[in-house]
Order: C-alpha cells, then sequence, then structure tokens
C-alpha cells in the first residue's frame, strides 16, 4: 500500500516512482469527481514569507473545494517576523493552530527546517532557488496527460536553465522515467554542473545544445522557461539572448516538430512564447495552470490522511 | 623517517596521526587545538614518506580523538591514519572514515541557505567518502572539497 499520511512534501529527492505515480493518479481522481467534504474539520495554515499570489491561491482553491478551512499570512511585515522572531518559533506557534502547513520562502532549506520543528505535516511551497515540488508534481501530471505517459519521452528545456528551478526538480523526477533530455540555452544559463553530474550518476541520457532547432524534429516534450532580466548583470547581455529563445507558431513550422509535440511552462511567461502558439495544439500551459488546483488537492488530501490507495 | 627517530619521540599513551598529507598538517593541528593541550606535543612536517612524497605527523600524549575531531581530519587528511598508543606499543590502527551524516561541523558554502542565517546546527549527508562530496540536509548543493569550510 502507497500511503502519504503524516509525510511532509518537501524535495523530489524524499519520493519514490511509486508515489510520484500515486500522486499523480489521485490528482486525476481529484480532477474527475468533487469531493466537497473531505478536508471537513481540518485547516491548513498558507505561510507566505515571499509572496507568490498563484501559488498561494491554488492551495487555498484546493482546501475550500475540499470543505477544509484557511489561515495563514502573506506579508511578513505584519506579523512578529518583523520584530525578529525565529522562522522556528513562528511555526511552533502556527503548528498549534492547524492540521498542516503550506510554507514559501526566499532561503534555500526553509521548508525543511520547517518540516524537522513541527509535527504537522509541511508542504514547501518553493524554497528560494532549491525546490518547489508541487509545480512538479502539476508539470509530471500535465505531461503524462498529454502524452499519456512518462516513460521513454524526448523532453527538452529551453531558457534559463541555471536558475530554473522547475527545470532542475523536473528533470530530476523524470530521471525515474528513462527521458532522455535535451538541455537548451545560452552558455551563461546552462544547467549546474553538479545537477547534471548526478543525472548521469543516475543513468540519464541527455545533451547540451544552444538552440532548438538542433533537436526539434525528436521532441516529444518541450519545457519552457522565462529568462528573467534580474539574472543579468549587463542589460546589452540580457537584450542579446532573450530574442534568440522567443517561440512562435512560426518557428515551429519551420522547425519540422512532431505534430504531437507538447509546450509546457510554468507561467507567467514574457518573451519567449508568442501568442501566436495559443491556439496552436502543441500549447498545453493554460491546462498546465488549471491542474494545480486537483494536484494540490491530492497532495492535501494525502498527507492528511483521507486518500490511500492500495 | 627511521625507526631510531621514531623512538627518540615515542609518546606512552595517546594518539598518532601520521600519513597527513604534509602541507595540510597544521590545518589539522588546529583541528585538534594542540595549543590547549597540557602534555606532550610533536609535530613533523616534510617527513619523507613512500606514496605520499612529503607527509606530516603528530603525536599527541593523553589523547584520545572525539567522533567530531576524526571527522573533521577525515575531510582535510583523507589518506591519514590514526595510531591508537598503550605503554609505548600502537594496540590499535586504523584508517580516518567519514561517517555518514555529519551534524554540526561543516558550514554551508550556500549563502542563501538556511542554515547560514537560523541558529541552527548544520547537517550534511556524505554522499561520497573518497572525494568527499556533501550533500546539505537544508538546501539540497553538494559541495566537494575545494567548497569544504569546517565550523
Ligand atoms: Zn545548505
Amino acid at each position: 500500500m502507497v500511503s502519504l499520511k503524516d509525510r511532509d512534501i518537501i524535495s523530489f529527492r524524499d519520493f519514490t516512482k511509486e508515489e510520484i505515480l500515486y500522486i499523480l493518479s489521485l490528482s486525476k481522481e481529484m480532477e474527475e469527481k468533487a469531493h466537497p467534504d473531505l478536508l471537513k474539520g481540518k485547516v491548513l495554515a498558507t505561510l507566505f514569507f515571499e509572496p507568490s499570489t498563484r501559488t498561494r491561491m491554488s492551495f487555498e482553491s484546493a482546501m475550500k473545494l475540499m470543505g477544509g478551512e484557511v489561515i495563514g499570512f502573506v506579508d511578513p511585515g505584519a506579523t512578529s517576523i518583523a520584530k525578529g522572531e525565529s522562522l522556528r518559533d513562528t511555526v511552533k506557534i502556527v503548528a498549534g493552530y492547524a492540521s498542516a502547513i503550506v510554507v514559501r520562502h526566499f532561503l534555500d532549506g526553509a521548508a525543511r527546517l520547517v518540516a524537522d520543528t513541527v509535527g504537522i505535516p509541511v508542504i514547501n511551497a518553493g524554497d528560494g532557488s532549491n525546490q518547489h515540488p508541487t509545480q512538479t508534481f502539476l508539470d509530471l501530471y500535465t505531461i503524462h496527460k498529454t502524452k499519456g505517459t512518462l516513460d521513454d519521452l524526448a523532453i527538452g528545456f529551453i531558457g534559463d536553465l541555471k536558475y530554473g528551478r522547475t527545470v532542475h526538480s523536473l528533470a530530476y523526477a523524470l530521471a525515474h522515467f528513462r527521458s532522455y533530455m535535451y538541455f537548451i540555452s545560452p552558455p551563461s544559463l546552462r544547467m549546474p554542473p553538479d545537477l547534471l553530474k548526478e543525472l548521469s550518476e543516475r543513468g540519464v541520457k541527455f545533451q547540451e545544445i544552444t538552440s532548438l532547432e538542433e533537436v526539434s524534429d525528436r521532441l516529444d516534450v518541450l519545457y519552457c522557461t522565462r529568462i528573467q532580466k534580474e539574472r543579468f548583470a549587463d542589460p546589452i547581455e540580457y537584450g542579446k539572448v532573450k530574442g534568440s529563445y522567443h517561440l512562435s507558431k512560426a518557428t515551429l513550422d519551420r522547425s519540422k516538430v512532431k505534430k504531437t509535440l507538447k509546450i509546457l511552462h510554468p507561467l507567467p511567461r514574457v518573451d519567449e512564447m508568442d501568442e501566436s502558439l495559443d491556439e496552436t495544439p502543441y500549447a498545453v500551459y493554460f491546462q498546465q495552470a488549471h491542474s494545480g488546483i486537483p494536484v494540490r488537492e491530492a497532495i492535501l488530501a494525502s498527507v492528511l490522511g483521507v486518500k490511500e490507495l492500495d | 623517517m627511521d625507526v631510531r627517530q621514531l623512538q627518540v619521540s615515542a609518546i606512552k599513551n595517546g594518539t598518532v596521526i601520521d600519513h597527513i598529507e604534509s602541507k595540510n598538517t597544521f590545518k589539522v593541528a588546529n583541528i585538534l587545538h594542540i595549543e590547549d593541550e597540557h602534555q606532550l606535543v610533536l609535530v613533523g612536517v616534510n617527513l619523507t614518506s613512500g606514496n605520499l612524497g612529503k607527509k606530516g605527523l603528530i603525536k599527541i600524549e593523553g589523547k584520545n580523538l572525539t567522533q567530531d575531531e576524526a571527522n573533521k581530519i577525515a575531510l582535510i587528511a583523507p589518506d591519514a591514519t590514526l595510531n591508537i598508543i598503550k605503554d609505548y606499543e600502537v594496540i590499535e590502527k586504523k584508517k580516518v572514515s567519514l561517517q555518514d551524516e555529519l551534524i554540526g561541523i561543516v558550514k554551508c558554502f550556500n549563502p542563501n541557505c538556511i542554515s547560514n542565517h537560523e541558529k541552527v546546527r548544520t547537517r550534511f549527508y556524505v554522499e561520497r567518502k573518497d572525494l568527499p562530496r556533501l550533500r546539505c540536509h537544508y538546501c539540497e548543493r553538494a559541495m566537494e572539497r575545494e567548497d569544504i569550510e569546517l565550523l
């Protein structure tokens, strides 16, 4: 039996392949059928030490759709943290008011520290540049749903691969499924070398390249990320890079992509995806965003112990 | 080093740390806080050794290493050997070896790691004992030898 009762959702390093598949099948069940009373009497605390309106709303909506209550804060300036209280003291108090905690923090490892401190389940909604596991679960769910499988896919990752934490945890998770990975980025935004080393130690086959055209006809999935201006010290450098990673319907038609290619993006987008893509069968990013609710419902229901799989 | 020298500098009871890479000898001496010892301490550097070329060696009368000290030495001098001396005899000889988990002895190299901001003991998993490679329990970044800084 697979159960995630009382577990923390902090990092993909903590999950087996079976546990990943269990969350995905439970997400499907949540999407197909409403469960309005499943979490009646449960309280979720959302602690956002860094704002992220979308992620927070998605958790709150998931909790409420299952009959649960939500408490929490967004602006740390309004709480005792502003008075210098330690993170551990803050969460110890909150743990007394709630059945589970969702935490987002600007420092790497903060969610792990919270999980070590309290006795109730803790869900990481982003810790600095480290992990954002619920985003990765919904990326996996979207790939599975639109491709019918996670096994043996050729997956391209394009954009800012150096700082893109969603890329890092998706690549780490897909290593369970024999994917062939293409890392497409400007030289200054390549995948971190320690992560590549780890992927090859886990038997992943991959290639690092600088342009989509080299591999476009081989891809089953293309995962796009935003190239953020803030990452560049030199605005000229940013200007050079941003245009070469601009995808439009015309680029894709020219590059002879597979008809079945699916394009994902964690959103929001800036310049990297043209609106001409939105109406093509390749685009699944809005569907991906909507999967946030059932996937977070599945995660909440499983850590709160109301859903287990035989 | 020949047998005659060894006898001149022999200790009665204590520990000899041998086969330290010569340039790291004083780092090991710092780990052990030899300046606070009250009994005999001998430090040798640039001694001739077959496989290391030049080696360092530290002998401390009346000293038993703690687990933390042994872990720290294994990080700085992975080839070192420990000789436990009783009544002038070597009663035990072993290579230093890292434990699987290091708590509170290494600083995380990632400035954005929570362990560098909250009062919390650092914690690392030893992924590879040979390199060595340590992975932070909190931020999950991996450090190898050149990034490792002792607390
Ligand atoms: Zn760390």
